[in-house]
């Protein structure tokens, strides 16, 4: 019988919910609400310039972008999919929505690691 | 001194209706009836052509599922007065097609059933003569919850991913399918993999979650599938990564 893909979408769906919900609210705490409103002293340009040419820090950025994006674009997927009910677009869907996150990869590795 | 409560029943006979319709009863709202006692109060005085399928009355044999207000239910075990004041909106459980009245068709979730093997698979029987299998209460635990489904299929009208694509397996069968897959005198696991691992198994599911909420015995199909998912993926990966240990 034919093996579904389904998992390797699921595991990376996974692994991106679970990374972002720890990360990301620390990321907007920090970068949206403390540091612009003056509760925590914020970074100046250099500090953060120096945090992220580490390479630990470009690769801890690197996968939650990465997997956040591919969270996200399997989450629209099936929003698209059962929300329109686009049963016959499904391919042209699935193209989109990783092919998105796919692009929005490799536009974050060229920044992280080639900028 | 009782009030009376009505009811709004469905009616649909395919040999006379072009089309479904509504009748309203007005029963009485004993306080200690539940739905199915009101739908056999219409039955016995008021009008002995409505039709609906009931058994047990005590919420085991999974006969009476029909929508109440929208929301799949066993009427056995709903009170009327917790409807008060009425009216109260009596419909065949959702997405399946109706025979007459409050009878639905079944074959579909008979057939899924069939298909994930829900039976102790053995590759080789054990002797009479070396007793029973034995099981440890972790061991009865791991799957106890999964086996008390009744087959009611409240859960598959509660699905909205099943009224999309009829072709999902749903929830019961898959928790079925892992109520065996759990249990540690079975050996069949692989076997049901080939049914439940597939694009319209597990796969289909997006984890709503109101299989779970509906079901009258705390089964929790969601749960089922959730954990059917990370070991499917597991194995998805291991298959990958060490295609030597894929037997």
């Amino acid at each position: 019988m034919k093996k579904s893909n389904e998992p390797f979408w699921w595991a990376m769906f996974g692994a991106g919910g679970v990374l972002s919900a720890f990360f990301i609210p620390i990321l907007i705490f920090l970068f949206a609400l403390a540091f612009p409103l003056g509760w925590l002293p914020a970074p100046s340009f250099d500090q953060l310039e120096m945090l992220t040419s580490s390479l630990i820090v470009k690769l801890f950025l690197f996968a939650l972008i990465f997997l956040s994006l591919f969270h996200w674009a399997h989450r629209f997927r099936f929003t698209l999919y059962d929300g329109l009910q686009v049963k016959h677009l499904n391919e042209l869907i699935a193209v989109l929505s990783y092919g998105t996150a796919l692009f929005g990869t490799v536009a974050a590795g060229w920044v992280l690691f080639f900028g | 001194m009782t009030s009376n409560i009505t009811l709004e029943v469905f009616r649909y006979n395919p040999e006379n209706d072009d089309e479904p319709s509504f009748q309203s009863y007005a029963v009485p709202c004993n306080k200690d009836w539940v739905i199915l006692d009101a739908l056999n109060y219409i039955k016995d005085n008021l009008d002995g052509t409505l039709s609906f399928r009931w058994s047990c009355r005590m919420g085991v044999c999974g006969s009476c599922g029909m929508m109440i207000n929208g929301t799949p239910v066993l009427t056995c075990a709903k009170f009327l007065k917790d409807y008060l004041p009425g009216p109260i909106r009596i419909e065949p459980m959702e997405h399946f097609p109706v025979v007459k009245d409050l009878i639905i068709e079944m074959s579909d979730f008979v057939d899924k059933l069939k298909r994930v093997k829900p039976y102790i698979i053995r590759k080789e029987e054990q002797p009479l003569s070396e007793g029973e299998y034995l099981q440890t209460p972790a061991q009865l635990a791991a799957y106890k919850q999964y086996s008390m489904c009744i087959n009611c299929m409240l859960c598959y009208s509660a699905c909205p991913v099943y009224g999309l694509e009829p072709e999902f397996l749903g929830p019961a069968a898959i928790a079925l399918g892992q109520r065996y897959n759990l249990d540690s005198r079975d050996q069949g696991k692989k076997e049901r993999e080939d049914v439940i691992s597939q694009d319209d198994g597990i796969w289909q599911c997006t984890f709503v979650g109101e299989c779970s909420a509906v079901c009258p015995k705390d089964v929790d199909p969601a749960g089922a599938i959730q954990r059917y998912k990370v070991e499917s993926t597991t194995n998805w990966w291991k298959s990958v990564l060490m295609p030597w240990s894929d037997k």
